[in-house]
């Protein structure tokens, strides 16, 4: 008779290495799970609504024919599939999220506690303004402290996202050469060859043409190039440049740069993504800047995620403050209101960007965030995240190539000189993911070869970055010894590499219901 | 500081390993000039999470909600009930502290539920593809008219006099910058189908709206006839999602593009944003869309996985030449979106539908019978224009007082359209019947 062993403590056997095959799909704790299309019923549903009389007189008969074929959930089959889904995301809650010129900091949950207080989250845009005054109060305080963050006179609260600021930015300076009566001869945008893509995008869609300036060996803009460009040209529009620029470097002669634009008729355009570096120590209007867009969901930490909602307030210069999109708020002896038509005070907008009045639930969470930090704490922010970056740039660069010489700001840009023959940046970033990091940033900013983009943020401990930069160490060791194991990263994801030639080949975008042959196949 | 991890040891450490005196070094770029002297002057220091909380409470409570009593406020957003799940799963910390999905190993979770709520947008409109989200409905409609243009080589675009004038205001101003032409059609409230006669071959696509701003539904099926006889096509706009589970959704109507605002299903109304924008369109402009895109692949073990695609359309990969600007859009509504969608189901969609249009029914039954009150729109779905005799900000003064929110004056959106007595007012399945009792008795007392 065998012992007992209910009960009795486990004791582990070595497991022999190899795969596992489950039948399940499932590996551990992480569940496989098919689309709602597959696992859901048309005739199921997730919610328990009152019974419709059927009444449809008032429609005239304009219905829907075919019905949507959609499957529902219930609650509990749908709380487990995006919990089980969720599982597969990488995030900030669980580790360092070094993603370069993201600005990936911790999203405090304060900021979520107080965008869902229902005097923010059910209030209606339309209803009369009367009704909220407190909305009205916030927005207005938001902008006091953007402006005086940055030093600038103005700031239009609507765009949506950094990109929508952009547009917003370029629009204003569009209206100021129209009002000047050179809207049509003064056409040319200088952008960096380092820039964001939104940048040469926005000034396109704007009407205006790009042309591109070259970065010097110091990775700042080439001042000869720059120089040369505004000698031989006459319709200089403006100039848009990122400031700390995307090599995570402060433009030495930014001041410079300024003037010259502006005694060339132009403006300046400063992309605000890594505002996070200077915040507090730095004002973008002690710099010359005319429009500058602020990410809230970088510096000001609203969530990004998995893609936005963003929301990119931009402050305005002297020069460009009248023609601020409407709506904006103003505030006088009766209060504060919305200014919502090209009339009196907004006579002069450039027009209108969106429905309603901006991202208010972006708005609320920056505004709990910078009453949290305060000055003496967003100054803070900046010191910690420019000293993160400058720490990761000293312990890695004996492994790795810095792009540049000397200290970074916020972030710290290495290029794939140290790799071996055949390795590429890609496969350091895929065994990044096997050690439990999301990658950097990769192949950007263009002008360096084979970029890796680092940016760690004020959030991450000292514990936390070692621990990073020991990850990262083995991994450029190996990448230096042409570890061919590389190619194949990740080993230990949720997914192995994914096949992205194939996707855009021939698109997949929905899903369809399998055809009688493909199931008679299976 | 309770956000920053790093003590004042842990600062001098780095400090020494990096062989920097202190983190001024860091900033000798910055002109002499623009360096401060201490802190920024006019602002508070930090402040204790109570203390913020406290303050935050404080403006949320000046501000009168939407379930603080009878409510009809409409017009491009809309009060609906939100699952308490919803909230919760946008809440996980995996889905809410993530970025775009540019690594799709570690991503699988947004990216899965990007293309379910591709599916589910596609379904919903009726159309072929849709993309990821745009901003809102009005970014999206814009952006549809700029694609139109590009996908036709024309350079006008017509808008019909019930598009929802934000929305127009942000085409034209879009439109105008990159020189194409706006025709805006006079304010109407049934002149949707108007459309068909202004649509000749210089016309990149018409833009028309069921339900439009005055609450009027149509079947546009003319106006695309009328636009495509003339290689020109037809933008159908909506803003009320919900609506798409009762009223003739976009690609039954020939719609080439499908845009709109989806708000109304998981997200709640938080005085304009965020929101998410919906954009579908039909199979053959797909590579002319602007935004992410979510698409099938398989991993290197032949498993099925998904990634963004066709971004050889996006200005991170085509700068200067890529459909849009767009980088960041409205993920985590999206997110919310499909939830919402999951529990909701086809089935659920269609009796939320149902019951939005019955209330609505029952609110113009319940102000038509007010005397001197005429009901405007001749079909709707959840919402519809009234007039009365008086001012219709005045009217809605009066009815704020007695503690109904009644709608939005057109006037407010529209003060050239000599429409000064007109109210749009909406209902939806939060309405009851007592808020309806209530309105119709506060409107008799001041019309």
């Amino acid at each position: 008779m065998g012992m007992q062993t209910i009960g009795r403590p486990t004791t582990p056997v070595s497991a022999e290495t190899g795969t596992v095959q489950t039948v399940s799909g499932s590996k551990g704790l992480l569940q496989h799970e098919d689309l709602i299309f597959e696992i859901g019923d048309v005739d199921k549903t997730g919610v328990d609504l009152p019974t419709p009389t059927g009444r449809t007189d008032r429609l005239g008969g304009v219905t829907r024919k075919q019905a949507t074929g959609l499957p529902g959930l219930s609650e509990p089959e749908a709380v487990r599939h995006y919990m089980r889904l969720s599982q597969q995301n990488y995030a900030i809650d669980l580790g360092l999220f070094p993603l370069g010129s993201c600005t990936m900091k911790h999203n405090p949950r304060l900021n979520e506690k107080a965008a869902r207080m229902p005097g923010f989250a059910d209030i209606h845009p339309m209803q009369p303004q009367r009704t909220v005054q407190g909305a009205l109060e916030l927005i207005d305080e938001l902008a006091t402290w953007l402006k005086t963050l940055t030093g600038m006179p103005a700031v239009a609260m609507s765009p949506k996202a950094g990109a929508h600021g952009e547009l917003c930015g370029m629009l204003a300076i569009r209206q100021a050469l129209m009002a000047r009566g050179e809207g049509e001869t003064r056409k040319r945008v200088l952008v960096p060859a380092s820039a964001h893509g939104t940048n040469p995008a926005t000034a396109i869609q704007c009407g205006f043409i790009v042309d591109e300036i070259a970065a010097d060996a110091r990775g700042r803009v080439d001042m000869a190039d720059l120089k040369g460009k505004l000698e031989t040209t006459d319709d200089i529009a403006g100039i848009m440049l990122t400031n700390p620029n995307t090599c995570g470097l402060f433009e030495t002669d930014i001041k410079e740069i300024a003037d010259l634009i502006h005694a060339a008729g132009g403006y300046f355009y400063c992309d605000g993504a890594n505002f996070n570096a200077i915040v507090g120590r730095v004002r973008p209007g002690d710099l010359g800047v005319d429009a500058m867009h602020i990410n809230l969901h970088k510096t000001f930490s609203t969530p990004h995620g998995g893609g936005g909602p963003g929301s990119g307030p931009t402050v305005l210069s002297d020069a460009l403050a009248p023609y601020a999109p409407v709506p904006f708020v103003v505030k006088d002896e009766d209060g504060f209101h919305l200014v919502e038509d090209m009339e009196r005070e907004g006579a002069e907008a450039f027009g209108r960007m969106v429905a309603f009045h901006g991202q208010m639930g972006m708005f609320v969470r920056a505004l709990t965030y910078m009453l949290s930090h305060g000055a003496d704490g967003l100054k803070q922010v900046a010191e910690d995240a420019v000293l993160n970056a400058n720490y990761i740039q000293a312990r890695l660069k004996g492994v790795m190539t810095p792009a540049f010489d000397g200290y970074c700001m916020h972030e710290a840009l290495f290029s794939d000189a140290f790799t071996a023959e055949g390795i590429e940046t890609i496969d350091i970033a895929k065994a990044l993911i096997d050690e439990g990091y999301h990658p950097m940033t990769m192949y950007f900013p263009l002008v360096v070869h084979g970029a890796m983009l680092i940016e760690p943020t004020e959030t991450e401990s000292k514990q936390e970055l070692d621990r990073f930069c020991d990850a990262l160490s083995a991994v450029a060791e190996r990448a230096a010894a042409g570890d061919e194991g590389l190619k194949a990263a990740p080993y230990l994801a949720p997914k192995t590499r994914l096949d992205e030639t194939r996707a855009a080949r021939k698109p997949i975008l929905k899903w369809t219901p399998p055809t009688p042959e493909a199931i008679a196949a299976e | 500081m309770r956000y920053l991890p790093l003590t004042p040891e842990d600062r001098a450490a780095m400090l020494n390993a990096i062989g920097a005196s202190s983190v001024d070094d860091f900033y000798q770029d910055v002109p002499m000039s623009a360096r401060l002297d201490g802190l920024i002057d006019g602002l508070p220091n930090h402040q204790g999470e109570l203390a913020v909380e406290r303050h935050m409470a404080r403006l949320a409570g000046k501000n009168r909600t939407a379930s603080d009593g009878p409510f009809f406020v409409g017009a491009g957003a809309y009060k609906h009930h939100v699952p308490a799940s919803v909230d919760m799963i946008i809440q996980r910390s995996e889905f809410l502290t993530t970025y775009t999905p540019y690594q799709p190993e570690i991503a699988q979770g947004t990216l899965q539920t990007l293309f379910e709520f591709q599916t589910q947008v596609a379904a919903m409109t009726a159309m072929d593809v849709a993309n990821a989200s745009m901003y809102d409905g009005s970014t999206a409609c814009a952006e549809a008219a700029v694609m139109a243009c590009r996908v036709t080589r024309r350079k006008k675009v017509v808008l019909s006099g019930g598009l929802h004038p934000h929305y127009a205001a942000a085409t034209r101003l879009l439109c105008e910058a990159q020189g194409i032409e706006v025709v805006e059609l006079e304010p109407a409230i049934d002149g949707e189908l108007d459309l068909a006669n202004h649509v000749d071959e210089t016309t990149a696509c018409v833009i028309g709206q069921s339900p439009n701003v005055f609450g009027t539904v149509t079947d546009l099926s003319p106006v695309a006839d009328a636009a495509h006889a003339q290689k020109a096509l037809l933008v159908s706009v909506f803003t009320e999602a919900v609506s798409l589970g009762l009223v003739t959704p976009p690609g039954e109507m020939g719609a080439d593009i499908a845009v709109g605002e989806g708000q109304s299903i998981g997200n709640p109304l938080t005085f304009g944003g965020p929101y998410v924008g919906l954009f579908a369109c039909t199979q053959k402009l797909v590579r002319q869309m602007p935004g992410r895109l979510c698409g099938e692949t398989v991993d290197a073990e032949g498993e099925r996985g998904f990634v963004l695609t066709l971004s050889t359309r996006e200005q991170h990969i085509r700068r200067d030449k890529a459909t849009s600007n767009i980088c960041t859009n409205s993920g985590l509504c999206a997110l919310a979106f499909t939830a919402h969608m999951t529990l909701l189901g086809g089935k659920g969609l269609a009796q939320l539908a149902q019951l939005n249009h019955e209330a609505a029914c029952d609110l113009a039954d319940a102000l038509e019978a007010v005397p001197g009150v005429k009901i405007l729109t001749p079909r709707f779905f959840n919402e519809f224009a009234f007039e009365t005799p008086v001012d219709a900000e005045a009217v809605l003064a009066m009815l704020d007082e007695r503690g109904v929110l009644g709608g939005v004056r057109i006037s407010r959106m529209l003060p050239e359209a000599g429409m000064g007595n007109v109210i749009i007012a909406a209902a939806t399945e939060c309405t009851t019947h007592e808020d309806i009792a209530a309105y119709a008795a506060a409107l008799k007392e001041v019309v």
